[in-house]
């Protein structure tokens, strides 16, 4: 279980495109980082680096256990769940044959069980779970995403722009899943521009701005729709 | 449905949260590597089942390479029985560059590349998976590639067929070795589809020379030529299968 | 250092080339089968050496990268393998000029030009992905580098056992360079030592080159790291 993540003076650049300068940030157990900016800010980057798939260019990011920090080996991955922009699933199988697939690649026991559980959780429909993933709803495949996001109990749950393609109930209910999940002691950071969604759930609000980093602010009370809004304008216009 | 709120399907209040401790637990023990494998092998050929797209496409362009060759080497309406190696193992090679290219450019649609790397099977698995499952699709072309041949050609080899098949197997192995690594090596370059035959063919050379070599001297019925060129292609799978254990990992992690 | 050696290189590969061109015209005998054909071969032959060390040394140093991820070790890989390309075309150019003299054919697929051929190819491709792949891609190439290296000796094995039961080689054997007179031997070695020369002076250029953009790079990406500079 992560207790922190450190992220230190973390740069990234694409060739000569910089995506991120010197970002430091510190993450913690029980609590949900939204993490806002306008487009192009490198919001998804950072995700990407804390996903331990993108490499930094310069900087580094410390998990850690405790006092301990975990080694970047394939175990770590283990605690990570990621939903990004596209799904992360194969298009041609069923979202209970994509769910079980990577329940064996992560390990996890009784896959099948824990497939069906999750779908129940995310809402996928009976039927709709045993066709094939590209017939599915913009809506519905978010929900798959989530689902195989939390496959193996992830104590870092890393989620870019989750809220799209949910009608405003299933963006409602998986804020509450959000709430749920920063109970449980997880690390979760939120990429969104869904400001409503996220308000009441985030204790901790960073946003970036042209790969820096111009606010990063707690409040264990959490932050209204007004409170994320007026933070939002004051930085990122 | 996708208008649906998230926890309305019926179950989701007789298991409240993700945290029922029956299911879901990580196991402890590692899971067997070959497990893994399996999985990533059986995974790529359900998808492939379901479209059949690789396959199709794969097998329709190996037929059309040995009918236009064969053809081409036509004389008093005979096809020269000397050109059926070169023939029958240019359109393998062919047929499964481009299967190589469509097996792993699907690994882009749904991004799941990133997700096979994101999970905690080691890379080992997943590159031994993918190999396992091109190989397979690459027999399954030559099962088009060897009747046609030997339709077209008029041979006729009874039960030296076998060893045809032997050799046929040994190059989709080491086919699938050499070209998943570089296809693997590719897939971050905007002009892979060009640059893997160019780096991939010469790497090939002594697989194809072998393989043209052992189909000559079976066609020929020259027994000890044929094993001897067997035993070169089985060299030629064991030194690539090595070099390739070797430099994987540093390869397609970035 | 570079200073003196650069244009120290740059004199004697001039003075070599100049001396072994009389030396080859003038003072050399006619060879007692191939008469005046035999002359090319002062400039094939190093040129295949060239070839092959800068090969190797490519291969090794790519082992060396992935080894110790020095990016020292990628610029020696990427200055060889560039300079292998330019070896082999040379080598190629040459020895068709001289089989279509002594053999009547500009190519004909025997042992050493089959296989010289192919890693040029390889090499060829190598270049090509150092050109294209843009940053990012150096492990890439170190791989495709030893790929090309271990398939050296396979294709080599391939082609001579594919050939053992066809005629004798036509192309001269290694021994040849023994069977020459002392004046022959002295200006071959010459030659060898003249393009020797060219090769390390074009690799000390270019290995430059190479680690001065890099650096420039490195410095541009540190300044755009820390949000100095502005992209």
């Amino acid at each position: 279980m992560l207790s922190s993540i450190v992220v230190e003076k973390v740069s990234k650049r694409y060739g000569d495109h910089r995506a991120l300068a010197a970002v430091e940030l510190t993450l913690t157990a029980g609590s949900v980082c939204a993490l806002l900016g306008p487009n192009g800010a490198g919001k998804s980057t950072l995700l990407g680096i804390l996903s331990t798939l993108v490499r930094a260019t310069a900087g580094t990011v410390g998990y850690l256990e405790g006092d301990r920090r975990r080694k970047l080996d394939d175990r770590l991955r283990a605690d990570i769940g990621l939903l990004a922009h596209s799904s992360l699933c194969y298009g041609e199988l069923t979202a209970v044959e994509n769910l079980e697939f990577f329940a064996t690649l992560y390990g996890v026991a009784d896959g099948a069980a824990r497939a069906r559980t999750l779908l129940d959780e995310v809402g996928l429909d009976g039927r709709a779970r045993d066709r094939a993933v590209r017939t599915y709803s913009r809506g519905m495949v978010q929900r798959l995403a989530l689902a195989r996001a939390l496959l193996a109990r992830p104590s870092l749950l890393l989620l870019d722009e989750p809220f799209t393609g949910l009608d405003r109930g299933g963006a409602l209910a998986l804020g509450a899943r959000l709430g749920q999940a920063k109970a449980d002691g997880a690390i979760v950071v939120c990429v969104t521009h869904d400001l409503e969604a996220i308000a009441g759930v985030t204790d901790h609000v960073a946003i970036l701005v042209g790969g820096k980093l111009a606010c990063d602010e707690r409040d264990p009370a959490g932050y209204s729709y007004a409170a994320l809004r007026e933070r939002y304008h004051a930085h990122a216009g | 449905m996708p208008g649906r709120a998230l926890p309305t399907a019926p179950a989701a209040d007789a298991v409240p949260a993700s945290c029922s401790a029956a299911v879901g637990r990580r196991t402890t023990a590692p899971v067997g590597t070959l497990r893994l494998v399996a999985a990533v092998a059986g995974k790529d050929l359900k998808v492939e089942l379901r479209s059949r797209e690789i396959l199709y496409t794969m097998a329709l362009f190996a037929a059309v390479i040995v009918v236009v060759f064969s053809f081409s080497f036509v004389k008093d309406q005979k096809a020269l029985v000397a050109a059926v190696p070169g023939v029958a193992w240019a359109a393998v090679v062919f047929a499964g560059t481009i299967g190589l290219g469509r097996a792993f450019e699907r690994e882009r649609e749904g991004d799941t590349m990133r997700a096979l790397l994101l999970s905690p099977a080691p890379r080992l698995a997943i590159f031994a998976g993918k190999t396992v499952a091109i190989a397979l699709l690459v027999v399954a072309v030559e099962a088009v590639v060897l009747p046609l041949c030997l339709l077209f050609f008029n041979v006729d080899l009874g039960a030296a067929v076998l060893d045809l098949v032997l050799v046929l197997v040994l190059g989709a192995i080491g086919f699938a070795i050499v070209g998943t690594v570089f296809a693997a090596m590719l897939l971050r370059i905007q002009s892979r589809d060009v640059l893997l035959p160019v780096v991939l063919y010469p790497i090939l050379v002594p697989m194809i020379m072998s393989g043209t070599k052992a189909t000559a001297a079976i066609l020929a019925a020259n027994d000890a030529d044929a094993w001897f060129w067997i035993k070169f292609l089985a060299a030629y799978d064991c030194v690539f299968t090595i070099v390739a254990l070797w430099t994987f990992e540093a390869l397609v992690i970035e | 250092m570079r200073r003196i050696l650069i244009p120290l290189l740059a004199a004697c590969a001039a003075a070599g080339l100049a001396g072994t061109l009389y030396l080859v015209f003038y003072v050399t005998k006619l060879e007692q089968n191939l008469f005046f054909n035999q002359k090319i071969f002062y400039w094939h032959v190093p040129n295949w050496f060239m070839l092959f060390s800068m090969v190797f040394l490519c291969g090794g140093a790519s082992i060396g990268y992935l080894v110790k991820r020095d990016p020292k070790w990628d610029d020696v890989a990427h200055a060889a393998g560039e300079l292998a390309v330019l070896f082999g075309a040379i080598g190629l150019v040459t020895g068709s000029i001289w089989g279509k003299a002594a053999w009547g054919h500009w190519w004909i697929w025997e042992l050493r030009l089959t296989t010289s051929l192919i890693l040029w190819l390889t090499m060829l491709g190598y270049a090509l992905v150092r050109r294209f792949a843009g940053p990012g891609s150096e492990p890439l190439c170190a791989g495709l580098a030893i790929f090309g290296m271990v398939n050296v000796p396979l294709v080599y094995f391939a082609v001579k056992l594919a050939d053992k039961l066809g005629q004798a080689s036509a192309h001269p054997k290694a021994k040849v360079v023994a069977q020459l007179d002392a004046s022959m031997k002295g200006t071959f070695w010459l030659s060898v030592l003249t393009f020797a020369a060219v090769c390390a002076l074009l690799f000390l250029v270019r290995i430059d080159a190479i680690r001065d953009a890099r650096r420039l790079r490195a410095v541009r990406e540190r300044g755009l790291d820390a949000g100095i500079l502005e992209p």
